[in-house]
């Protein structure tokens, strides 16, 4: 009896806790982040007037590695089912640090924070205080868990894969309803949303169009893409070269600038496509370089290293955001407001927002016709697509022009937001981005892309706080990515036609 | 008597000093069930890879006859267009679905060619027209009718990795049947199935040959299977014809029988 009880709970604490295992194991830990972070974080060379000047934070370092040993000591605790203490210790010391970061963070002040906190950055304090949260969520979980047979756990984990896909659905709308209001908390709340999270904003929806139009390649079609950036680049030139030589608008040059890309695309695609997996990807690459190569050699037309400026700004139907004048009709003398430039920041935030949702609901909408199926089919078996009659160069090819069409759009979106393009902003890092965009959400996922760019610029963004350990915490992400969600942050793939009605019927 | 639906003359595939398949010539009719058997390494996938354009044969012809098109060359035509044009469908030995999309995908995806035309490449789809709506009604009710006699109706919307071996091998079956073919060729069908899923299959095939009088051609190892439906087998052993003719005939072959159970050693 007590033996099928033991094997029923195997989560148990009659499981053995040897304390001084655990002190070793915490302790190589511990070593570990001791001598990455003496070198990282340990020694800082601070610019100072006259020269530079090396400064030690080696009580840094110490708190560092004793967070670890301590966070590892309770994952040990965790692993053999102690839940009771950790409970109590991550709870209490969770509750701690978040109350006193909250007081700390409502006077503005730092008062007892100074003797109570381990680091003196405020960001990595909360990051503390989450990975404290965390484990006493954890141990929460563990020990409502515990005594409960399998199935009963596989139930509830059915339970959550339920409200999962409940929350992905209802995740979408409510992004695209908080990116329609965003803009407006400017006006109404500008000391939440100032005109940097603005410019952020901006930034991230050029990465979630790009973001999308990628998804069309590599995450439907399967065509792994590393040189997208070159067809970003060719929307970009294409425009600002068409207004510079020909004094078009915007509104013109935004559907002549999605066509050469997409020609681009095709250009690319005939010689490349037969080309399959590992190879296709180095070819793309060097596509991307070549682009920007010529860009920047060919002085008498793209300006070379120098770039294009002057790109004309975008206009709303003729109207152009500038400063009042006489004989001019300008957006602000139209509507009698007072020239503020922000206004032209959220009109460009419509614009890019437009133009995202039009990159989506193209790709919603083709992914149920047969050409966005037999992208999917070559992409599960191209052999096999073969064998149904889907003629496999044009079906790529497509897929291929469709999405530098829509980098083409992004392209000269870029080119009007900032007045001036350079073949420097077009490097292959760029190119890598948008792919870990589209891997990080889970290919073919289009809410995956919104939150991987949201992850992946956004938040880099508002961590410039961090300074140096902002690419620290991008890499540890990425890592708790790897770790957590392997195949994307969004591996649900719902069919793009039912025979049954959406619901409970005939679900696997 | 017409001529018949396949014409195999003279076929051989060299891979550089290997000979797989060596001047094979055979016919397969419509609404019969052709059988090519024969020991592992004989060069009856090679056959097939052939006919089904995966490979182009060093010699021979490969003439199919097509109600509407008349003759046409299958060694000359692109891997793609030999299901497109010619209607010549096939299935793999080793299974090869879609895995990560539906089951109706799978069969919707197969009848491609159809909605294309119906979608205006693209661009009526896109603007929702009705015509489009209901071609792709159409396919759905085809992909319906198969699903039923394949009997997976109700799993019409899981992920076809996720079905049952047997399953997915009669949904490969069914899926090369939407693309409306001339000509299938199933690649061992039964491997892997046990005797009930077998018995399913020899059904299914039998109500393809007789309902929808399409040629059949199998390549298959279990005999039970080959000797109960097919009208007409063709026995290969080392990239050579060794013998065709009616299941009775081929049993009683000298030469099958020393193909598969080996020569009595000389006293």
């Amino acid at each position: 009896m007590a033996e099928a009880a033991a094997a029923a709970a195997p989560a148990a604490p009659s499981r053995s806790f040897d304390a001084r295992a655990a002190l070793i194991e915490s302790a190589k830990v511990a070593f570990v982040v001791l001598v990455l972070a003496a070198t990282m974080v340990g020694v800082e060379i601070a610019d100072v007037t006259g020269g530079h000047e090396v400064r030690t934070r080696f009580g840094q370092v110490a708190a560092a590695a004793g967070v670890a040993f301590a966070a590892r000591y309770v994952l040990v605790l965790l692993r053999h089912g102690r839940h009771g203490p950790v409970l109590v210790g991550a709870g209490a010391i969770a509750a701690l640090l978040i109350g006193v970061l909250a007081v700390e963070w409502a006077t503005g002040q730092r008062t007892i924070g100074r003797y109570l906190l381990p680091f003196e950055n405020p960001v990595m304090d909360w990051v503390l205080a989450a990975i404290a949260l965390f484990l006493f969520g954890r141990a929460a979980q563990l020990r409502r868990l515990e005594g409960r047979t399998a199935s009963a756990t596989e139930a509830s984990e059915a339970r959550w894969g339920d409200r999962g896909r409940w929350l992905i659905r209802w995740l979408g709308p409510a992004f695209f309803g908080f990116g329609l209001v965003f803009p407006f908390l400017f006006f109404i709340a500008p000391d939440i949303v100032d005109r940097r999270m603005l410019d952020i904003a901006v930034l991230v929806l050029t990465y979630i169009m790009l973001g999308w139009g990628l998804n069309i390649v590599v995450g439907l079609a399967g065509l792994l893409d590393l040189g997208y950036v070159a067809f970003f680049a060719v929307g970009a030139y294409s425009y600002a070269l068409l207004a510079d030589n020909f004094s078009l608008g915007f509104w013109i040059c935004l559907p002549f600038a999605g066509i050469m890309s997409a020609f681009a695309g095709i250009l690319l695609g005939f010689p490349v496509l037969r080309l399959r997996g590992d190879y296709l990807a180095i070819v793309t690459l060097g596509f991307g370089e070549m682009i920007r190569i010529i860009l920047l050699n060919w002085q008498a037309f793209t300006g070379g290293p120098n770039g294009l400026s002057g790109i004309p700004r975008p206009t709303l139907f003729g109207i152009p955001f500038e400063e009042p004048d006489e004989d001019k009709l300008t957006f602000h003398g139209l509507l009698g407001l007072e020239f503020d430039t922000s206004h032209r920041i959220v009109f460009m935030y419509f614009l890019i927002f437009a133009l995202a949702m039009l990159t989506n609901a193209f790709t919603q909408r083709i992914r149920r016709l047969p050409v966005g199926r037999a992208w999917e089919a070559l992409r599960e078996d191209e052999i096999a697509s073969r064998s149904l009659g889907i003629n496999p160069t044009n079906t790529k090819l497509t897929a291929f022009a469709i999405g530098a069409m829509f980098a083409g759009f992004a392209g000269s979106f870029a080119g009007t937001r900032l007045g001036f393009i350079a073949p420097e902003m077009f490097t292959f890092l760029e190119s890598a981005v948008i792919v870990a965009i589209v891997v990080l959400g889970g290919f073919g996922s289009q809410l995956g892309v919104v939150l991987a760019a949201i992850l992946l610029i956004g938040l880099p963004e508002v961590f410039r706080e961090l300074k140096d350990f902002r690419m620290v915490a991008f890499g540890l992400a990425m890592v708790g990515i790897m770790l957590w969600r392997p195949s994307g942050l969004i591996s649900h793939r719902d069919p793009t036609i039912r025979l049954h009605p959406a619901g409970r019927g005939g679900g696997s | 008597m017409t001529a018949p639906l396949l014409q195999v003359a003279h076929l051989s595939m060299r891979f550089g000093g290997l000979v797989a398949v060596d001047d094979v010539s055979f016919a397969a009719a419509d609404k019969r069930i052709t059988a090519i058997i024969g020991p592992n390494g004989a060069g009856k996938t090679t056959v097939f890879n052939c006919l089904t354009g995966f490979y182009k044969p060093s010699v021979g012809m490969l003439s199919l006859r097509h109600p509407t098109r008349g003759e046409l060359y299958l060694e000359r035509m692109e891997g793609h267009e030999i299901s497109a044009r010619a209607g010549v469908a096939r299935t793999f030995q080793n299974i090869r679905l879609f895995p990560r999309m539906s089951v109706l995908e799978n069969l919707l995806v197969a009848q491609h060619n159809k909605l294309m035309r119906a979608s205006g490449w693209t661009i009526w789809g896109l603007l929702g027209l009705k015509s489009f709506a209901e071609a792709e009604k159409a396919a759905v009710e085809k992909a319906r009718y198969w699903l039923d006699k394949i009997g997976l109706v109700a799993q019409a919307d899981w992920e076809a990795g996720n079905l049952p071996y047997g399953d997915q091998r009669r949904l490969e079956i069914a899926r090369a049947m939407c693309t409306d073919p001339l000509l299938l060729c199933l690649d061992e069908p039964a491997a892997g199935l046990n005797p009930k899923e077998s018995h399913d299959l020899t059904t299914l095939l039998t109500f393809i040959r007789d309902q929808h009088g399409i040629g059949v051609l199998l390549i298959e190892h279990d005999m039970s299977v080959v000797m109960g439906i097919s009208d007409h087998i063709v026995v290969l052993d080392y990239g050579r014809k060794i013998a065709d003719g009616t299941p009775d005939t081929v049993r009683r072959d000298p030469a099958v029988i020393r193909a598969y159970l080996g020569e009595e050693e000389a006293a």
